[in-house]
């Protein structure tokens, strides 16, 4: 696997800026998620977790017969929805981070091994991501939490360990590249030990490439949660994931759909928005996909 | 090449053998299996009367040994819960997963290598902006929730086509869809890198250079070339939707090897869920193997490596 070194035609100036659109689309997604995530609970005034039977599945604002008390309306349990899907950020959020960087220890510990050593190791760490990739992730990722019991810990520690193929590959591939590089020789030359070489001069080298791949993998262990919490062995009810609120709404879609538009219009914007950062960051830091 | 197709094989059997043991390890994770076989109620001298049919109080080492041996020889054990062999059942539900993950795979490619080869023969205009933001939005879909969306649009409101089940090729179509959406942004953004890659070189130059007509040149030429990676990876992102097939099949209550998975976690039969994981990393190492012979049958440079 190498970098592909072609030089593209020269993007024209409006092209860039449809980019840049992107970008700036998306960090003002990331930025209103983050902010609910941290503040939005404070704003709101209803509990995510009090329930009202005598009102439920109140409609939202742009349909009739909604409560100006609930702007989202409320779910099947009477709880008020916009509160739900506030704290739901926090758990999208966490998990996509946390996942992120238990996945990128790994990936890039593994990676950065195979490429710098190269001969046995490499062999070592290919044998390891082909091992990896063969593993049916959402069905393994199922039966941990099936076995051992739903809770935040476990959907995380499952998701970072199952996650970091990718930053092996690229941090694989980038760090061969890099090592052959000249500057390297020369700290070679003037007697640098192999740590100051990993973490000095390589590590800081492939870096933009691995932002980029971060940015993928948040918003994939993102997705992941709430396709596990759709199938009931994610995050514990009654916490808010949005996966989970899709599924509690389920039942009840052909009547009242919008209980499944909101949390799934959320998630997917939001989940578009960091895919519309990474690309941004890709064309800014000048990392473009290896392979 | 027959030195390269043996080799390809052990690497083959080496990754599945790791599988296996963790597959094994797996359902071993939650401690003693026979208090959660025996359910919350059950008295002690049951979970010991489980623990005995089960083969549960021999040696770990000594159960994982024996699986291995009689997976080796096409036994996989017995489910718990459906008293039949995991191997029949895994069987019975093949055919509804592999025509899920065909259907799938070949709408991912009707809609990917036409625009993958738009985007680069636009590359850098619009257009090509516009297809990578298309793959954008279908890489940020979550596939049940775009499931459930088809449902209430085509099931509900239109009412053409049936909401779940397996009668008949109607029930397919939904679930193909979202299957297909999976795949499609890999595919998309790897049939446009190689086309680009394709045009940029000399024999394009060539042709061009003799006056052959565009569409010649790209059909003819350039796409033939960048088709060679696309149908390796095609390969292996068969292997990726029939692993993640259990979302699709669990939405549209397709009763396929993924929906039997999901069943299996939720009863508490391992042997099922051992086998049903096992299965699926073979076809994706099978796959992948296959693919690469596929690759170095066409590209003789990869066969040295």
């Amino acid at each position: 696997m190498s970098i592909a070194v072609s030089t593209p035609a020269a993007p024209r100036a409006w092209t860039l800026r449809i980019r840049n659109a992107g970008f700036v689309f998306g960090v003002v997604i990331c930025g209103v998620v983050m902010f609910a995530a941290l503040f939005g609970n404070a704003l709101i005034p209803h509990d995510p977790f009090t329930q009202n039977l005598n009102n439920r599945l109140a409609p939202p604002f742009w349909m009739d017969g909604t409560q100006s008390a609930h702007l989202l309306g409320t779910d099947q349990l009477g709880r008020d929805y916009l509160a739900r899907l506030v704290y739901g950020a926090r758990i999208s959020l966490l998990i996509g981070l946390t996942t992120m960087i238990v996945s990128g220890l790994i990936g890039t510990t593994i990676g950065t091994m195979g490429g710098y050593f190269g001969g046995i190791v490499d062999d070592i760490v290919l044998f390891l991501i082909t091992c990896r990739l063969s593993i049916p992730v959402v069905l393994v990722a199922l039966a941990v939490v099936g076995l051992l019991g739903s809770s935040l810990t476990l959907v995380i520690s499952t998701l970072g360990l199952l996650l970091w193929d990718r930053f092996a590959v690229v941090a694989r591939s980038t760090t061969m590249q890099v090592r052959s590089l000249d500057y390297v020789s020369a700290a070679v030359c003037a007697g640098s030990s192999t740590p100051r070489l990993l973490f000095r001069e390589i590590l800081p080298n492939i870096a933009p490439h691995l932002a980029v791949v971060a940015t993928l993998e948040i918003a994939l262990a993102i997705l992941l949660e709430a396709a596990l919490s759709f199938l009931g062995l994610g995050v514990p009810q009654p916490l808010p994931s949005w996966g989970l609120m899709i599924a509690e709404g389920k039942d009840y879609m052909f009547f009242s759909p919008w209980v499944i538009m909101i949390p799934g219009v959320t998630l997917f914007m939001f989940v578009m928005g960091v895919n519309f950062v990474g690309d941004g960051l890709r064309s800014l830091l000048g990392a473009e996909q290896p392979r | 090449m027959v030195r390269f197709i043996l080799r390809r094989a052990a690497l083959g059997l080496l990754v599945a053998l790791t599988v296996m043991t963790l597959a094994f390890m797996l359902t071993r994770l939650s401690g003693d299996l026979a208090i959660s076989i025996a359910g919350p109620n059950a008295s002690q001298t049951d979970i010991e009367i489980i623990r005995k049919a089960y083969g549960l109080d021999r040696p770990v080492i000594v159960q994982f040994l024996s699986w291995i041996g009689r997976a080796m020889v096409g036994d996989l054990g017995e489910s718990f819960f459906f008293k039949d062999k995991v191997t029949n059942l895994i069987a019975a539900r093949m055919p509804i997963t592999m025509t899920l993950g065909l259907i799938g795979l070949g709408l991912a490619l009707m809609i990917s290598i036409p625009l993958g080869t738009l985007a680069a023969l636009r590359e850098s205009t619009w257009i090509d902006r516009a297809v990578t933001i298309v793959t954008m939005i279908g890489q940020a879909m979550p596939s049940f929730w775009f499931g459930l969306i088809l449902m209430i649009t085509f099931g509900l409101t239109l009412g053409w086509l049936p909401i779940s089940g397996t009668g008949s090729w109607q029930h397919f179509v939904m679930p193909g869809v979202v299957l297909a959406l999976t795949a499609t942004p890999a595919l998309t953004r790897l049939t446009r890198s190689g086309m680009i890659e394709a045009i940029s070189s000399d024999y394009i130059r060539t042709a061009r250079a003799k006056g052959l007509s565009r569409a010649s040149i790209v059909f003819k030429h350039a796409l033939r070339n960048a088709a060679i990676p696309v149908v390796s990876i095609a390969a292996v992102q068969l292997g990726f939707m029939l692993g993640g097939s259990i979302v699709v099949e669990t939405v549209f209550a397709l009763h396929g090897v993924g929906f039997l998975g999901w069943e299996s976690i939720t009863k508490n039969d391992f042997p099922v869920v051992q086998g049903v994981v096992l299965v699926f990393a073979v076809i994706y190492v099978g796959l992948t193997m296959l693919a690469d012979i596929f690759n170095a049958l066409l590209d003789p440079r990869i066969r040295s490596t």
